[in-house]
């Protein structure tokens, strides 16, 4: 079977519209997804939950949100760090204060906390933007973050100044605190994650996602068609600082258990999730999950080679894996500058031709 | 054959009825800072006319345009849109009132495929919020649906059906201005504003452009404001024309009526100051 549509006829638009017009593409995603919900759970480790999926997962989620907001909306942030923060910091309050209410509730929640304080911090764009943007969004980051350690409510008056999720479950498992299974660990980020990837898509594809991009391409152009500029833009921080508060919940709650504002949400995490969107690609949903994969597995790739594969010391290796993993952003930028899934479609449209290519 | 002009519909020599007043523009004055771009101009448009707005370069006719969509605001003067007299309003509250426009450099969004374009003409048909959009399944994907209908009826009118998965940034220039009217003619706007439509085209693109224009106002009965260069075009697609020139409203009224005043023939040929 070869990767092309021919033969394959849409006969209403609906075909026409779906997501994965190739069959073969349409196998392979629904493949995926029976392996990731069905096999993979079975088999997977503490190893490699804590060091490949579920930061994995929680960073595309982020990066889903911030891709929304650069990628498809066209506004800069720099304050990605700082809305994770707001998720993680909302879910503990949240997590403490009502500890009948399932943690699935207590995660969309902090999503829809973090949600009104992007919003806020989104007005200014309604005014300034790219660079200037960029900016008042770093100054949204430090204040965030300042705020988490500054007023001790935050965290509960801990001696440490630290937070420290409690044990909960979903359905009897227990899927925060110290004694979660890795496979429990697993499934909660996945399935989040496929939610929200699911929303992604569907915003991006209707019209919300147009009305996005119009104002990324051309502001004046959209306002005359009939685009608002600031529900526009309001919407696009709302729903980015959505998907990026769930990650920062799940951040703190799932996969660290215990996390400091200044530490865990800093402004380098927010530099990571950017790169992670620009090297897989800007308004793109397969760019976020090529990104987010990038970043998170080519160090733990790196260092299996150097300290496993070539027996260096590991503070060696640690220092050539920052070393290696700029200089692969450099090239990757330099190469293709619209990131890992302009690649992909790139080879898809060869596959389409493969193997006559006239 | 004389035509009453002044009745509140009549039917045109080729047989369409061009009914009553639509938009009214009512001595309208616009100045940006000392200059004065548009000085006390009043003109009105009626239901289902092709309406030209003409002159030399800088005579304000871009300046009048925006005037009608809400781009600029002016100091003096009123705009009157369906009987009522118009608020001060935003670029996007006037496209949810029905008007649609193209602009005389391309503004189409790059970054889309052209079936995408098209279907942001679509917004203010639209309804669905966005929660539902973001479940889709129900009545996000049947709106869609619906919607995508209308703006394939649009693909084909202007027999753009070969591009319609195709990004716009990579099309032609004349290709994408056939996209741009396309995505105001998916807004099935009451009033239709053209601003040089024909600009940078050669004579078989301006001939397919005119026959795209004539059919629109003939089969969907849209009310057109069009600016023009090509003198030629504009007097045979046109009802009635406003000329103008430095700001001011030299002539106005039927291909006819305007070829044979003096003013504008002064305007375009220039006068000898002896």
């Amino acid at each position: 079977m070869f990767y092309r549509e021919a033969g394959d006829f849409k006969t209403s638009y609906r075909d026409d519209n779906q997501t994965f017009p190739i069959r073969l593409d349409r196998a392979g995603y629904w493949v995926a997804i029976a392996v990731a919900f069905g096999i993979v759970p079975f088999f997977v480790n503490d190893y490699w939950v804590n060091a490949i999926f579920a930061p994995f997962f929680i960073y595309a989620i982020a990066a889903l949100g911030l891709n929304i907001l650069t990628g498809y909306a066209g506004q800069v942030s720099l304050g990605t760090g700082g809305f994770m923060a707001v998720g993680a910091y909302a879910v503990y309050k949240l997590m403490v204060a009502f500890p009948e209410i399932n943690i699935i509730f207590h995660v969309l929640m902090a999503g829809g906390i973090t949600a009104v304080v992007g919003v806020l911090f989104g007005l200014p764009s309604l005014r300034i933007k790219g660079f200037y943007l960029a900016v008042a969004t770093l100054a949204s980051q430090f204040f965030l973050i300042w705020l988490f350690n500054k007023v001790p409510w935050f965290y509960n008056y801990s001696a440490s100044g630290q937070i420290n999720a409690p044990e909960r479950s979903v359905f009897g498992i227990i899927v925060t605190g110290p004694n979660t299974e890795a496979w429990a660990k697993y499934l909660i980020c996945l399935v989040f994650l496929v939610g929200v990837a699911w929303m992604a898509r569907n915003l991006t594809r209707g019209m919300t996602g147009r009305k996005w991009m119009g104002i990324r391409d051309m502001d004046i152009a959209a306002e005359i068609i009939g685009v608002n500029p600031l529900m526009a833009k309001m919407t696009a921080f709302a729903v980015s600082s959505f998907f990026v508060g769930v990650a920062g919940a799940l951040f703190f709650a799932v996969y660290l258990g215990a996390a400091e504002a200044g530490e865990s949400f800093g402004i380098s995490k927010s530099f990571l999730i950017l790169f992670m969107i620009i090297i897989g690609g800007l308004g793109s949903i397969f760019g976020s999950f090529a990104g987010a994969a990038f970043m998170v597995l080519m160090p733990v790739f790196l260092k299996n080679v150097l300290v496993g594969g070539m027996g260096w010391p590991t503070d060696l290796a640690a220092h050539f894996e920052f070393m290696i993993v700029g200089g692969l952003i450099v090239f990757f930028l330099i190469v293709e500058p619209h990131g890992l899934a302009q690649l992909w479609r790139l080879t898809k449209e060869k596959l389409r031709l493969w193997p006559f290519p006239h | 054959m004389s035509l009453d002009m002044n009745a509140n519909s009549y039917v045109t020599e080729d047989g369409r009825t061009i009914g009553p007043v639509v938009m009214d523009l009512k001595n309208i004055t616009l100045r940006f800072g000392g200059v004065v771009a548009i000085k006390d101009i009043s003109f009105n448009i009626r239901e289902g006319e092709i309406r030209a707005i003409i002159g030399p370069n800088g005579a304000g006719k871009s300046s009048m345009l925006n005037v009608i969509s809400g781009f600029y605001k002016p100091q003096e003067g009123e705009v009157w849109f369906r009987g009522a007299k118009r608020p001060p309003m935003r670029p996007y509250q006037v496209a949810q009132q029905g008007l649609a426009r193209t602009f005389q450099n391309i503004a189409l969004f790059d970054g889309m495929t052209v079936l995408d374009n098209i279907m942001t003409g679509r917004l203010n048909h639209m309804k669905t919020n966005l929660l539902q959009q973001a479940m889709w399944w129900g009545k996000a994907e049947k709106e869609e649906l619906a919607n995508r209908e209308v703006c394939e009826k649009v693909i084909d009118f202007l027999e753009i059906q070969h591009i319609r998965k195709t990004p716009v940034g990579r099309l032609p220039y004349g290709l994408k201005k056939r996209v741009e009217l396309a995505r105001a003619l998916a807004a099935e706007p009451s009033l239709l504003l053209l601003d040089e439509p024909m600009a940078g085209m050669n004579v078989e693109e301006k001939e397919d452009m005119s026959r795209f224009i004539l059919d629109m106002n003939d089969e969907f009965g849209t009310t057109i404001a069009l600016i023009e260069h090509d003198m030629g075009v504009v007097m045979d697609l046109s009802d009635r024309v406003v000329v103008m020139d430095y700001g001011k409203k030299i002539g106005d009224g039927t291909p006819d009526e305007v070829r044979n005043n003096q003013d504008v023939i002064d305007a375009y040929l220039g006068v000898s100051h002896d």
